[in-house]
This record gives structure tokens, C-alpha cells and sequence, in this order.
């Protein structure tokens, strides 16, 4: 009981400076957004009753929702494929698969945004290679739109994903998989009455971290959404920076870190927290 | 449930396997008879456990041939043996109820459900899991788990049984029920059943014959009192409970069995000298050994002297020590040891011509 005690102490000296840094830079700044929500531009819950009405606020509310669904689905299936093979592969598959994983952290999110842009515009690699083997004749419209927006935060959060799956597939023990061979099971069988079931925790842990990262994404939609696909953070930036309405943006600001918060505390509730890395 | 004639027979012929330049198992040659309880005894890294996962097929040896009821399964992958197992720790999925747990070797065979159901019914009756039908894996004890392994390895009929130390988590206790339990499951399904121990009174208890395994080698198979009263050689008598041994002299075969020089004491033994002669090691287990004021003429016994006794109980062990210095144990009667001690220290140690057995000198 003591060791415990002290251990709990210990966790929580530790996690002291962080927890300062982040009232301090973040809780208290966000006070002042949540007192404009109700003060700007008179006070009241004007900009909430605004925020129910208000058609292209709703519309930005439901692509958000959209693409953020789409991205986690696509961001954990590919991740699932890649930790397993980094979980369970051979020696080099494995390295490689770290590799794959690690890189992408190294590159700014600015940089690998434009770097879809480069790939997938009216003139971009892909268009232009597609129309020289004469299998397209006019360019597809693969940016500044939803689908560019969602092939570039699935490329994003993919490692991202990687992680919550790693944990719970390496904390599985191979005798069950061997069990369930040896009582006649193939491995395919084996695969998706098995081993998917029993990474449970991390699947969930993933798409919950996915998701939430995507309902924020602000950088990589402003680029490859061209302004036709505005999502939740841009629309924010737009109402605070250039309306300028900052009572609706803060509004809209106040909404999605509830949303956000009900997400995180669903997290917690169904998984451990130490699960997740 | 099932016929014994379903029971499977399987034949090993010179199974070998390496990791890299580590000889696992070497030269395994063994015959597992229809129905029988074999038990694989060893301590760890002998090649037991090796030799089990070639049979379950999880493991492919790198020489040698294996066959089922004739059929060489060598190359033959897991799932298509149709062997059951039971692991170490039982491996059950975590994530089914006790019933699907059971349920899952006949639903990868495609059963009809209402076959199913009435199979995984009358399986859970037979291992007393009635009422836990619903229950997660992590909701029941160390007992009720091994049950539901047992239940699961055994309810698609499988040829043969295949068991890693499914006991080593147990408590003494539970231990001895499990052991009851699987003694009569074994009876009831006659199916083969290979079982995997490092405990040598667990193997003696449960199996028809023991094969005792060490350093990757097969070096006795037979039946528990065969191996137990008739090792072949030092490592095997050792290795299977407390064994007294003293060097002798002069062997020769002689009128019904062998003779030899004890000390200066003409020993006389049932065993025939064939594969010793000259100097050699007689073997005697404690429980056989007595004690004497003295040894009558053409008796077998030697003398010795009391330097330690611990007291067990029922009874006490008493540890002597020959005029050579050959280092004896006995377990005798409390008030048998008593007086030993009394008297003066020495005492004479003797025992049936029968009971004695030879070890080639050295070595194992």
C-alpha cells in the first residue's frame, strides 16, 4: 500500500510540470474563448442559437464528420496491415515496416501536404503519367476536394494509428493463435475469429485517436481542400481571422472541444490508458 | 463418446530437430501404441516439449519421418492432424464465452449447430463446468480454465491428446484432482494421450509408460515401475526419485542373476550382468533398504554409520554413510531411526537381491 502510495506520488510530481504547462498555455486562454461565446458581440447564448441555425456551419459540421469517419476507417485498416507485419513479420519485414512507420514523423505536415498537392494536381505526376499512357484524356479531380483532403490526413495519421494496434498485438500471446490451429482452425480463419477480436482494445484506441486528431486537422484540408472543402478548424480560423465574428468562432471552437472531450472520456472508459502506447 | 479403435497410433522414426547449431531432439524413434497414456518426462531443453510440437505439428523436425495409423503426416500442417492439445497456461480465447470456447473446434469444421450444441453440452457436463456455460476464461479459476481446455481439445474426438505441463499452474491440491480427472478422461474417450512433465511422480502416477528424455535424447521408454525399479542407466535412475548407489567390484554373472564385491561383502543380484561386468554401480531406492543390527550370512547388507536423521512424519530419513564413504539415504520407521542413532552409530543397511539393480560405472 505504501509502495502504491508513493508510486502514485512519484506519477504525479512527474506529470506536475506538464500539467502547469498545460493550464497554463491552454485551459486558461480557453476560458476566454469560452467567456467570447458568450459576450460577443452582446452577450448571451446568441451564437449558440446561431450556431443551430446557421446552414453553412452545419454543412462544415457534417463534412467534418464525414471525412473524419472515412480517414479513420481508411487510417486503420492500411495501419492494421502495417503493424502486423511490424508485430509479427520476419526480421526484415519488420525494419522495413519501422521505417515506413518512423519516416513520415520526420517530415513537417506543411511539407508532406504539398507534396500531395505536387502528386495529385491537375498537372501533377499522377495526372500527367495517367493522360501520357493515354488512359485518361482529361485530369481527374484529385485535389481541392474531399478526396484530396482524406488522402492526405489518412497519410498523416497512419503511424499514428500504428501504435495503440502495436501494443495490443504484441501484448497477445501465440499460444492461443497456436490453440486455435491445432484445433483445426486455417490461418485466415484463425486471423478473423481470433487474433482481430483479441486486438479489440487497440482497434478502438486507434479509431478514437484518428478520429479525434481528424476533427481538428486544420493545415493539411486548408491545402489540399483548396477552400471548397472546409472542415471544422478552417471554418474557425475563417469566422476568427477574417470575418471577422469572433463570438461564432469561439462558439464553434467551445462545441467541438465538448465533442472532443465526450470522445476522450468514451477512451478511458472502455480502455486503459496505458493501452494505448 | 468414442471407440477406442478411433484412438490414433502414431510411429516416430528418427525424428531430429535443430535450431541452428543446437541439437534439440536427436534420433527419436518411438511407437505410441492406440489408447495409451505416454508420458514424456525430462527436466527442461531435454526435447519433450520439442518432440510434442512435432506431433502437434506447430514444429517441423529436420530429420526423420512421422506417421499416423500408417499415414506419414510429416509435412502435414496443424490444423489438418486433428490433434488436440492443451497448453501450458491453457491458451483459451480470451475474448469467447466457456461455451464457445468449446464450441470453436467444431465450428471451423462446419458441424451442423444443433450438433454442435448437443456436443458442447454434453462435454461441459463431463468436466463438471455446468452453470459456467456464459463465463469469459477470465472469469473462472485456474481449475475451471484447465477444464475448459480439456473440454475444448477433447470435444471434436480428436486421434490423439497432446499435453504441455497443463498442470504446472495448479496448486498441490487441485493438482491431484486434475490428475484424477484427466486419469478418467483419458479411460472414458480412449483416445491416445501424450502428456508432457517435468514431474516424475505426475508421469509414475498417470501414464501406461513413460519415455524419459534428456539433452535432446530419448533414453528409456517403458512401463512406470519398469522404468522406475529397472533403469537403464544412472541419468534415468536419478532423475525419477531418491536412489542409493555403491560401487562394486568383480562382477560376473552367477546362479539366477550376478554377483559382485561390495566393500569386501559379496552382494548377490536378480538382474543378469549382461551389459556390465567388472566394476559397476549398484542401485537401490531408499524404500527398499532396511535396517540391522547385523546382516546374516548370504544376506545382502553392508555397514554403515548414522550421521543425520530429519524427521518426516510417518517416518524418518535417515542419512549414513559406508566405511568408504559412499553416502547412503533410508526412510524408516520414527522409532526404528531412534534406536539407530543410539546405538552407537553403526548399523547395517540391507536389502532384497531383487530390488537391486546395475548401472554401467561412470558416466550416465
Amino acid at each position: 500500500m505504501r509502495a502504491y502510495l508513493s508510486d502514485r506520488m512519484g506519477a504525479a510530481l512527474l506529470m506536475a510540470p506538464l500539467l502547469l504547462f498545460l493550464v497554463l498555455a491552454y485551459a486558461w486562454p480557453f476560458l476566454g474563448v469560452v467567456k467570447w461565446s458568450f459576450t460577443l458581440p452582446t452577450p448571451g447564448l446568441g451564437q449558440y442559437n446561431a450556431l443551430l441555425t446557421d446552414q453553412l456551419v452545419q454543412s462544415v459540421f457534417i463534412r467534418t464528420l464525414r471525412i473524419a469517419a472515412i480517414v479513420t476507417i481508411v487510417s486503420v485498416a492500411a495501419a492494421y496491415a502495417i503493424t502486423v507485419v511490424w508485430v509479427r513479420g520476419t526480421p526484415v519485414q519488420r525494419v522495413v515496416a519501422e521505417f515506413c512507420i518512423l519516416v513520415p514523423f520526420w517530415i513537417s505536415v506543411l511539407t508532406r501536404a504539398f507534396g500531395w498537392v505536387a502528386l495529385l494536381s491537375n498537372r501533377g505526376l499522377i495526372n500527367t503519367w495517367l493522360q501520357a499512357v493515354g488512359f485518361i484524356s482529361e485530369p481527374l479531380a484529385l485535389v481541392r476536394n474531399e478526396f484530396g483532403v482524406i488522402v492526405g490526413m489518412t497519410h498523416f495519421l497512419i503511424p499514428f494509428a500504428v501504435f495503440p494496434l502495436a501494443s495490443s498485438m504484441r501484448s497477445l500471446d501465440d499460444r492461443v493463435l497456436l490453440a486455435a490451429r491445432g484445433l483445426g482452425s486455417s490461418r485466415m480463419r484463425t486471423f478473423w475469429s481470433v487474433f482481430v477480436p483479441m486486438t479489440r482494445s487497440g482497434i478502438i484506441g486507434s479509431a478514437l485517436i484518428v478520429f479525434v486528431f481528424s476533427l481538428g486537422f486544420f493545415v493539411t484540408p486548408a491545402i489540399l481542400g483548396g477552400g471548397r472543402s472546409v472542415m471544422i478548424a478552417e471554418l474557425i480560423y475563417l469566422r476568427i481571422f477574417q470575418s471577422p465574428d469572433w463570438g461564432l468562432g469561439a462558439a464553434i471552437s467551445v462545441v467541438l472541444v465538448l465533442f472532443v472531450g465526450a470522445l476522450m472520456a468514451l477512451l478511458f472508459r472502455y480502455i486503459r490508458p496505458k493501452q494505448l502506447v | 463418446m468414442q471407440q477406442p479403435g478411433r484412438a490414433a497410433e502414431i510411429k516416430a522414426i528418427g525424428i531430429g530437430k535443430s535450431f541452428g547449431s543446437f541439437r534439440a531432439l536427436d534420433d527419436l524413434t518411438l511407437d505410441i501404441g492406440r489408447g495409451e497414456f505416454l508420458t514424456l518426462l525430462g527436466p527442461s531443453g531435454s526435447g519433450k516439449t520439442t518432440f510434442l510440437m512435432i506431433l502437434a505439428g506447430f514444429v517441423q523436425p529436420t530429420d526423420g519421418r512421422l506417421y499416423s495409423d500408417g499415414v506419414d503426416i510429416t509435412e502435414r500442417p496443424a490444423e489438418q492432424r486433428a490433434a488436440g492439445m492443451v497448453f501450458q497456461g491453457y491458451a483459451l480465447f480470451p475474448h469467447m464465452s466457456v461455451e464457445a470456447n468449446i464450441a470453436f473446434p467444431l465450428k471451423v469444421r462446419k458441424k451442423p449447430a444443433a450438433e454442435i450444441k448437443r456436443h458442447v453440452g454434453e462435454m461441459i457436463e463431463r468436466v463438471g463446468l455446468k452453470g459456467h456455460e456464459k463465463k469469459l476464461p477470465s472469469q473462472l479459476s485456474g481449475g475451471q480454465q484447465q477444464r475448459v481446455a480439456l473440454a475444448r481439445a477433447l470435444v471434436f474426438e480428436p486421434g490423439v491428446l497432446l499435453l504441455d505441463e497443463p498442470f504446472s499452474a495448479l496448486d498441490k491440491g487441485l493438482r491431484g484432482q486434475m490428475q484424477a480427472e484427466m486419469k478418467r478422461l483419458h479411460q472414458e474417450t480412449g483416445t491416445t494421450f501424450v502428456f508432457v512433465t517435468h514431474d516424475q511422480s505426475e508421469a509414475l502416477a498417470l501414464s501406461s509408460r513413460v519415455a524419459i528424455f534428456n539433452h535432446g535424447k530419448l533414453l528409456q521408454v517403458g512401463a512406470p515401475d519398469e522404468v522406475y525399479d529397472r533403469p537403464d542407466n544412472r541419468f534415468v535412475a536419478e532423475f525419477l526419485g531418491e536412489i542409493n548407489m555403491l560401487p562394486l567390484k568383480g562382477v560376473r554373472p552367477a546362479d539366477n542373476g550376478s554377483t559382485g564385491l561390495c566393500e569386501d561383502r559379496a552382494i548377490s543380484m536378480r538382474c543378469k550382468a549382461e551389459k556390465v561386468r567388472g566394476d559397476a554401480i549398484l542401485a537401490i531406492r531408499p524404500e527398499y533398504m532396511s535396517i540391522a543390527r547385523e546382516a546374516a550370512a548370504g544376506e545382502n547388507g553392508i555397514a554403515a554409520t548414522a550421521v543425520a536423521s530429519t524427521y518426516l512424519g510417518a517416518a524418518t530419513r535417515l542419512d549414513l554413510t559406508t566405511r568408504q564413504g559412499a553416502k547412503m539415504t533410508v526412510s524408516v520407521p520414527n522409532e526404528v531411526a531412534a534406536s539407530a542413532l543410539s546405538q552407537g552409530n553403526s548399523v547395517w543397511l540391507t536389502w532384497p537381491a531383487e530390488k537391486g539393480f546395475l548401472l554401467p560405472d561412470g558416466g550416465q
